[in-house]
């Protein structure tokens, strides 16, 4: 894996709000292909992070680089290779799921054509055949998450970034999700996500954890429960925020 | 109780941390009382006017120079025919243009009597009354100063006395109805918004299965306005009678009890309109029209309700405002009591009671 | 382009599946012309009028039937004393009290004048003094009648006098509707395009839905092209609206060029919305646009001469006038439906209105912030 060219690079990232600082001189690579899991409790700067990676803020200093463009000079670059699925649902709920796709795929510039197998496929997959028309307002949480995720990745980028993207979300639906995961990151595009699920963890191909704006570990979840004498990665977050 | 004084803490450090907002919030009154202060006026002032003289003699100029040294007109043009008068008006700049006809003077000292013709852009009927008013009255001056020996014989003369404002100064009427419109801007307005935007934002929702009541998270929602209305109509007085010279003449206690009253109102108002918008721009309109217009329109503000059609006058009794501007003219100007507003007072207390009701009617509704 | 069309489209979607927007498009314009262009006039309609007759002669009677018998004075009743009519005026039950003093008549008759007082309500100073002078004009008549019937004139003049003719070109009722109408309805477009494209774009911001508009490759005047032009369409509908209303409420004319006053209508929306829109990208919640917003509002139409001709306006507020989009177009508006004005009339405002509007677009074009 090591071999592989990072498409993420962090330098001595540093995000100060003020006073506090909320990214203390993080420093990782992500590879091309990888599950990159992002983990932390709430408030340890997680989310900070991730809009800094994509753009929607400014770091207060650090060289970053996303899929090979500069954070600073060639943002609007990096923004048509990513794709971003925030915390919060951001999809317009006053818009149906057809609407919200063809808004998403006309931006990024699909052609037509392309868009609409795209969609049909998409619908497919999500079993949302019979609720393309509806307002999103009226679908289920997980459904709106899914929709999220797969309209984030419709323009194939290199990277998605995916704040939190099973906040809410029942064991059931998660699972399912995951595999939207897995099959995103098996056609090659690289998987940048912040959890606070312990378990989701274990899906990922390397993880990092971050305590008060610092990153305290980053492996493998292999090495890291080995490293940590731990039998699941639960104990190993437990291990790590008690130091 | 404890939990309430903390809830009340939170949205009073929401409210004033927020700089934005107190900056507009205390730079509206000042803002509107400055420029009613100075920009407003009743008078005309500087008036471009153009004169087509036709004689051509001392009189004439003499009226000339008259108009022009009084401050009221400044002259843009000469003319010299009367066909261009419509292109004139039409740059827009020219308001009124003043005729002397052929032979001004030798008319007027030979026959008594000369014609002036004053032709007036009127598509600003205000200022066109005005300029000719002006004019007429600079001109009968001249005439009557000319003749010193004409006199009226039998001469009913006029003694005018202007009670409550004897300069009739323009600040008795905007003071108090700046104060009505921001304590409706911030109490009734700021409030329905607020609360309108927990509800729409879904926050209300945490806060109904807190352990507040939801009375308790009213009151903790309209606490820092009421707060900060009180704040600004002191403000407003401050200036009315520093810088403007608006007296209070009648008791300070009486008008800070109606003003608090006027609040009370407005802040049930607000509570009211939040219960039936479903979003924040729904509120704002219906605060917009349902209060800010009447607010400034109906309610002698600036316009004389007197003026109006009947239709209006009678919509205008159901304006808080209208009443609570009574009242505050009453107390400031006149210098009366309770005696004499105590009708438009309970009219406000009843408006109050009335709000509500409804209110806690529909909150209740909406709950089960 | 490709992309822009793909925003319109979905900000179009948005309002018209929007219950609020709509019937605000429609409801806001009649009540505005309906409830502001009556109710905002200077116009004197009545005096209430109460008469202390001390006299009860024949000069002081003839006096009172003479007040009584214009439509426009209301003139209630008689009290006995003068403190009676003050307490009237105290209470504001009456506008104005008229004292004939006792021996009246015998002092117009033997000393050849007489004084009478008029007291006055003045806490509305401009309604004070149009009381004052329309007494005073009634009862300069009522001395010519009276000089007249004593002399056995059948007229009286002055010895010396100018006639004046007045002549009001362009409205010549004096109707303050005109006025009103073409104030209100500039009033109108503008409150519902800076307060409507305003609000939209920072509900996005408290919604969060630009976040994911702002990870996407979208240029900055994409966005904002996208909340101005659906706003700026609304507005000119009811532009044409509330005209359409006022040619029928209020007989208004529209002497000039249609074109051209919905042409310049054009260039003056993309001031007022460009500033509508720089004001929401300093701005978090839909409350703060709202509170700028109105502030803005107010500032510029209160000084934009719809009270006050702007020339009367000391010099700073002049000086403040030059950038107050408002006030241009107000005049504009007058100028075209009132007098007819042409284009080479306004080429005046027309540059100060593409100077705005260029001004505050990239204002706004500039102030948004894809990166917080």
């Amino acid at each position: 894996m090591e071999n592989r060219q990072p498409v993420i690079k962090a330098e001595n990232m540093v995000k100060k709000f003020g006073a506090f600082v909320a990214n203390d001189h993080l420093n990782f690579e992500v590879y091309q292909g990888e599950i990159f899991g992002f983990l932390g409790a709430n408030g340890a700067g997680k989310t900070t992070a991730i809009r800094i990676l994509c753009g929607l803020s400014t770091p207060t200093s650090g060289n970053i680089t996303v899929g090979g463009f500069d954070i600073y000079r060639e943002t609007e670059l990096i923004k048509k290779n990513i794709g971003y699925m925030s915390q919060k649902f951001s999809l317009y709920e006053d818009l149906t799921v057809s609407e919200n796709i063809r808004l998403y795929g006309g931006i990024y510039g699909i052609p037509w054509r392309r868009r609409k197998e795209k969609e049909k496929e998409l619908l497919r997959k999500l079993e949302l055949e019979e609720a393309r028309n509806k307002l999103i307002a009226g679908l289920p949480l997980g459904w709106k998450q899914k929709l999220a995720f797969s309209v984030a990745i419709l323009h194939d980028p290199a990277i998605v970034f995916l704040d939190e993207p099973t906040g809410g979300v029942d064991p059931i639906t998660r699972r399912k999700f995951w595999d939207l995961i897995y099959e995103a990151a098996d056609r090659g595009i690289t998987v940048f996500v912040t959890t606070h699920y312990m378990d989701e963890a274990e899906y990922c191909s390397r993880v990092s954890i971050m305590d008060a704006g610092r990153i305290e570990a980053l492996d493998t979840p292999e090495n890291l429960k080995k490293q940590y004498n731990a039998r699941n990665m639960d104990e190993v977050f437990v291990k790590i925020s008690r130091k | 109780m404890n939990q309430l004084i903390s809830f009340i803490k939170k949205e009073f450090y929401h409210i004033f941390r927020d700089v934005r907002t107190m900056l507009i919030l205390f730079g509206i009154p000042v803002t509107q009382l400055l420029i009613f202060g100075t920009v407003i006026k009743n008078e005309i002032y500087d008036i471009r006017i153009a004169i087509y003289d036709q004689a051509k003699d001392e009189t004439t100029r003499r009226i000339t120079n008259k108009l022009l040294s009084s401050g009221y007109f400044i002259l843009e043009e000469n003319l010299n025919g009367i066909s261009d008068i419509e292109d004139i008006f039409r740059k827009g700049k020219i308001r009124e243009v003043v005729v002397f006809e052929n032979g001004f003077g030798e008319k007027l000292v030979k026959e008594g009597k000369a014609h002036l013709q004053l032709i007036a852009d009127a598509s600003d009927p205000n200022t066109a009354r005005l300029a000719v008013g002006y004019t007429k009255g600079i001109i009968n001056d001249f005439i009557r100063k000319e003749n010193p020996e004409m006199k009226i014989p039998h001469e009913i003369k006029t003694e005018v006395r202007m009670f409550y404002n004897e300069d009739l100064k323009s600040a008795y009427l905007f003071v108090p109805g700046t104060m009505a419109l921001i304590l409706m801007l911030i109490s009734a307005m700021m409030t329905s918004i607020s609360i309108t935007r927990e509800k729409e934002l879904g926050t209300m929702e945490v806060l109904l299965v807190s352990p507040l009541r939801p009375t308790q998270i009213i009151v903790g929602k309209v606490a820092p306005y009421l707060l900060l209305s009180i704040i600004n109509a002191l403000v407003i007085i401050l200036i009315g009678r520093f810088v403007f010279g608006v007296p209070i003449t009648g008791s300070f206690a009486l008008l800070m009890a109606e003003t608090v009253l006027f609040i009370l109102m407005a802040l049930c108002l607000g509570i009211l309109i939040s219960t039936v918008a479903k979003n924040q721009m729904v509120a704002m309109f219906i605060s917009m029209i349902a209060l800010m217009l009447p607010t400034i329109l109906l309610s002698g503000f600036i316009f004389p309700v007197e003026n109006m059609p009947k239709i209006l006058q009678w919509l205008s009794h159901i304006m808080p405002a209208r009443w609570f501007i009574e009242i505050i003219r009453g107390i400031m100007l006149k210098g009366v009591g309770l005696a004499f507003v105590w009708k438009q007072t309970l009219i406000l207390i009843g408006m109050t009671v009335l709000f509500i009701a409804v209110s806690v009617r529909k909150f209740k509704i909406r709950l089960e | 382009m490709k992309t822009l069309l793909y925003i319109l489209q979905k900000e179009f979607r948005q309002i018209l599946r929007n219950r609020t927007i709509l019937p605000m498009i429609v409801v806001v314009p009649l009540i505005q012309l309906l409830v502001l262009v009556y109710a905002a006039t200077f116009e004197l309609k009545k005096i209430e009028m109460t008469v202390v007759d001390r006299d009860l002669s024949p000069a002081s009677r003839g006096m009172v039937t003479l007040f009584n018998g214009i439509p426009f004075f209301r003139v209630d009743g008689n009290v006995a004393h003068e403190k009676a009519g003050e307490e009237l005026l105290l209470k504001g039950q009456t506008d104005v009290v008229l004292v004939i003093p006792a021996g009246f008549e015998k002092s117009l008759m033997r000393e050849d004048q007489a004084q009478v007082q008029l007291l006055i309500d003045a806490i509305d100073g401009n309604t004070a003094q149009l009381i004052y002078t329309y007494c005073n004009s009634i009862l300069f008549n009522y001395n010519k009648q009276i000089i007249a019937n004593w002399k056995g004139l059948p007229d009286f003049n002055p010895p010396t006098e100018v006639v004046v003719t007045e002549n009001y070109w362009f409205n010549p009722e004096l109707d303050y509707k005109w006025f009103m109408a073409p104030g209100i309805l500039s009033i109108l477009v503008t409150i519902i395009g800076m307060f409507l494209s305003g609000m939209n774009l920072v509900r996005e911001k408290e919604y969060g839905t630009i976040e994911q508009l702002n990870v996407t490759p979208v240029k900055k005047y994409q966005f904002i092209l996208g909340k101005l032009i659906p706003f700026w369409l609304i507005a000119l509908f009811d532009l044409a609206l509330g005209l359409g209303i006022a040619r029928i409420l209020f007989d208004l004319p529209l002497t000039g060029s249609l074109p051209l006053l919905f042409g310049f209508a054009g260039v003056y929306l993309i001031s007022a919305l460009g500033l509508g829109l720089f004001i929401s990208t300093i701005t978090d919640t839909q409350q703060q646009v709202m509170f700028v917003t109105f502030f803005f509002m107010m500032l510029f139409i209160l000084m934009g001469g719809i009270f006050t001709p702007v020339e009367s306006m000391p010099q700073w507020a002049q000086l403040i006038n030059h950038l107050n989009p408002i006030s241009y177009f107000m005049r504009i508006m007058r100028m075209i439906i009132l007098k007819g004005s042409g284009f080479s009339d306004l080429l005046e405002e027309f540059i100060s209105l593409v100077i705005l509007g260029v001004l505050f677009l990239s204002l706004a074009i500039w102030r948004y912030r894809k990166t917080a």
